[in-house]
Order: C-alpha cells, then structure tokens, then sequence
C-alpha cells in the first residue's frame, strides 16, 4: 500500500527509508501543517476524518498514477487523522527517483489530487469558539455555488 | 433558473380506455398512482394541480387536490395543458403523465434542472424511439398560443406538436423512469417490479457535516429509493441536510458511484461532502 491513514505523529524517518533504492538520485518530500489561520480566522486546532475505505483505495490509485506518469522509483503518501494541534503535520508525501525533476513534480500531483480527490474533511476550531467544517459551512449558505467541481479538478493552489 | 414560475399538473383526465380501470386510481405500494404523481410534483414545486374533465369534479380520487377543469374543447392530454396555460397565463407547467409509477425525484429534477425557458417546451428523448416524451415536460407559457394553432389545423397528438415546435430535449434520467402502464397486463408487471424492489434495507454512513446534521454515523434503513439521488431526497428531508445534492459526490460498497445507479438490498451509501484533505 502507497497510502496510509495514521492517528499518532508521522514518523518521516522512517517514512524516507521506505523509499530507499541505490537507483535513485534523491527524494522530495512535501509535509502538510496546521496553520494558525485560515481566511482571516484564528485557528486553535483541527479534526481531521477520513471515510477510510474508499479514501485508502483512492490514495493508492493517485500514488499508482503518479508512477505511470513519471519516472521516478518509489512513492508514499501518509495523511494522518484524529486532533491535530497547532505546528502538526496532517499529511506527508515522499518520492525517490533517478533525478530530482520528476521526484518534485510527481510528489507536487499526489498532494494536489490527495487534497481534491480523498473523502477527507477538517473541522477547524477558532479563537472566537466557533468551528467549521472546510468547504462545507460556506457552501451551505450558498446553496447556488456548485462545489462539485473542486472534486475533480487538479489543483495549484497551495496547502 | 430564469423565466416564469414552474406549478405542477397531473393529467388525470384520460378515459383509460385500454386499461379498462381509471389509470389515476391503480394502486402501488398503498397509494393511488395519482396521489404519488402529485407528491412527487410536490417535492420540487410550490403549486400543484390536477387536470381533470368536467364531469371528474366530485370524484373521490380526485376531488382531494387543487384542480384545473378543462376549459376548452377537444379530447386528449393537449386539452389539459391548454387549460392549464389558459388558467395561469404567466407560469410554466410541469406536466405529469398519470401512468408512470416509475417516475422518480431523480428525473423530475433532471428536468427542472435542464429547461430551456426559450424553449416552448423541454422533455426527456424516449429511452426507446428518441422521440420526445411530452407528458413528462416542462410546457412554456408561449406555447400556449402555438398549441391553439395546432389544435384549431385539427392536431391532437402532443408528442408530434413537439417534434414539429422547438423543443428543447434532454437524455433520460433513468431510462425506466417513464415507462408507462396502459394494460392489464403492464400493471401486473409493474406490480411484481415493485414488489422486488421494496422495500429493502441500506446501510448509510455519514461523515463530517452529514454525520453532525442526521446526529449520527450510521443507520439500517428500510427504505423504497430506488437509487442513491432519491435516497439523497429522502434522507434530506427527514434530517434538514444543507448541503444541495450538486454539492456533493456518493460512494456505494466503498466505490465512488453515479446518483443514478440502482441500489440494491444491503448496499451501503456514503455521501461526500466537499472534500478538504491535506
């Protein structure tokens, strides 16, 4: 399995020694954290939750694509669930290849498909006491305002 | 959605002359077959009425419901949507056959979803000749004066006014959805078609916002939707889901499906809301 939900602190040491190979020139990693705010909100902490079933066998399909569509040797990805504090790390993706070209941009397409392809939701608690679940609340409120293709979109933006 | 506002009308003026019984009265799953046309319309619109003849006013499967009485002369389903047009000038007509007990919320919505108000009319292509299917449709006010024309050259047949008009037309929803029953013989099949398919028990899931909202992570249902858009509806209604169904994505035994596959007994559902991993 190239994915894996976890409920405890991602162990990248020995995450990166899974992608060992005497074939490959290097590794890029790419680490997901909590961030203090989010769209002008003051974040205390996250929930994360995952319907895992569906979201492990979607994340091992991303990883498989990532691997037919570039050269590189070995890939994971690993997306933790539960409460995560301030500074933790939600999600991290590892590749090792050859040259340090396709170890980037294949670890830059598993996090962009990771974040709109994987049924996985955060709650964000602020410093006012409210929470909210991400894309979901908003939305609500607008029912007009089609979410549908973010699904399926391939994204750029940013973690 | 642009144009005028959309009110419901069952037509349940035919003599249901093949069938040798009344069509509006025909029981399915406990419910005349006109009563369940009518909460269907119900569901998606704020104004429902029935489309009777005359001498229908007092009859009891009827006499329940806002009614529109034919006032213009002439036979057959075009009388009931000209009626309609003449009695609410300003507003489009959902019209509904009286004999399609397979009709479904996935299909109405696909039409309220699809109209074209430019359009004199939008209707589903019939699954089997790809002819327009006129008496699951969405009738514009401007077809009503079109329609006078066509009755007044001694036309009748709704389905040939649109193949002749500019209808806009949409693929089938659900290709039995408007199978419709005008024999002895189709009822009994559509009877034993009912009978295998309700009801049955679904496990549903729910996750994040969905899982807050019904108030808890899963159930055992016993439930007659046919398919996963109509268990959306239902579901909808009895926990006040705000997430619209555009909103979101389903998963069936664990794999992304359409909202249009057929559910079977034992299938356990999942809605996805938007998605926020990472």
């Amino acid at each position: 399995m190239n994915f894996r939900f976890i409920q405890t602190a991602i162990n990248t040491e020995a995450a990166r020694r899974e992608l060992q190979d005497l074939g490959a020139g290097g590794y890029a990693s790419f680490e997901g954290w909590v961030r203090d705010q989010n769209e002008g909100q003051e974040v205390t902490r996250l929930e994360y939750e995952a319907f895992q079933e569906l979201a492990v066998k979607e994340g091992d399909r991303i990883v498989a694509e990532a691997l037919r569509r570039f050269p590189v040797k070995h890939a994971l990805c690993i997306h933790r669930v539960g409460s995560l504090g301030l500074g933790d790390m939600a999600v991290w993706v590892g590749v090792s290849s050859a040259h340090r070209g396709e170890a980037f941009d294949a670890c830059r397409f598993i996090i962009d498909e990771v974040k709109h392809r994987l049924p996985i939701w955060k709650k964000e608690h602020y410093r006012n006491g409210d929470s909210g679940w991400v894309n979901c609340e908003r939305c609500a409120a607008e029912p007009q305002h089609s979410h549908a293709a973010d699904h399926q979109r391939i994204a750029s933006e940013p973690v | 959605m642009s144009g005028g506002p959309i009110y419901g009308l069952i037509l349940a003026g035919g003599a249901s002359t093949r069938m040798r019984r009344d069509k509006a009265a025909l029981m399915y799953q406990g419910k005349t077959q006109l009563d369940r046309a009518f909460e269907l319309a119900d569901r998606h619109l704020d104004k429902v009425f029935v489309s009777l003849r005359a001498e229908q006013r007092l009859d009891r499967t009827r006499a329940q419901r806002p009614m529109i009485v034919d006032s213009i002369a002439g036979e057959g389903p075009i009388v009931g949507i000209r009626s309609a047009l003449a009695a609410h000038p300003e507003s489009a007509w959902l019209v509904l056959a009286c004999d399609l007990p397979f009709l479904s919320d996935t299909a109405v919505e696909g039409l309220l979803r699809g109209r074209d108000p430019n359009a004199l009319a939008t209707a589903f292509k019939s699954a089997h000749d790809g002819l327009p299917e006129p008496l699951c449709a969405i009738w514009e006010p401007a077809a009503a004066e079109a329609l006078a024309v066509y009755q007044a050259a001694g036309g009748h047949c709704p389905r040939k006014f649109l193949m002749r008009h500019a209808a806009h037309l949409l693929e089938p929803a659900d290709p039995r959805a408007l199978d419709n029953v005008n024999t002895p013989e189709e009822y009994a099949q559509a009877l034993a078609t009912f009978d295998n398919l309700s009801p049955m028990q679904l496990k549903i899931q729910y996750y994040a916002l969905m899982r807050e909202q019904a108030g808890r992570s899963e159930e055992t249902l016993e439930t007659s939707a046919a398919t996963p858009a109509d268990l959306y509806t239902e579901l909808a209604a009895r926990y006040g889901f705000t997430l619209s169904r555009e909103q979101l994505k389903v998963a069936v035994n664990s794999e992304f499906s359409d909202w249009s596959r057929r559910l079977a007994a034992n299938d356990a559902v999942v809605f996805i809301p938007p998605v926020a991993g990472g």
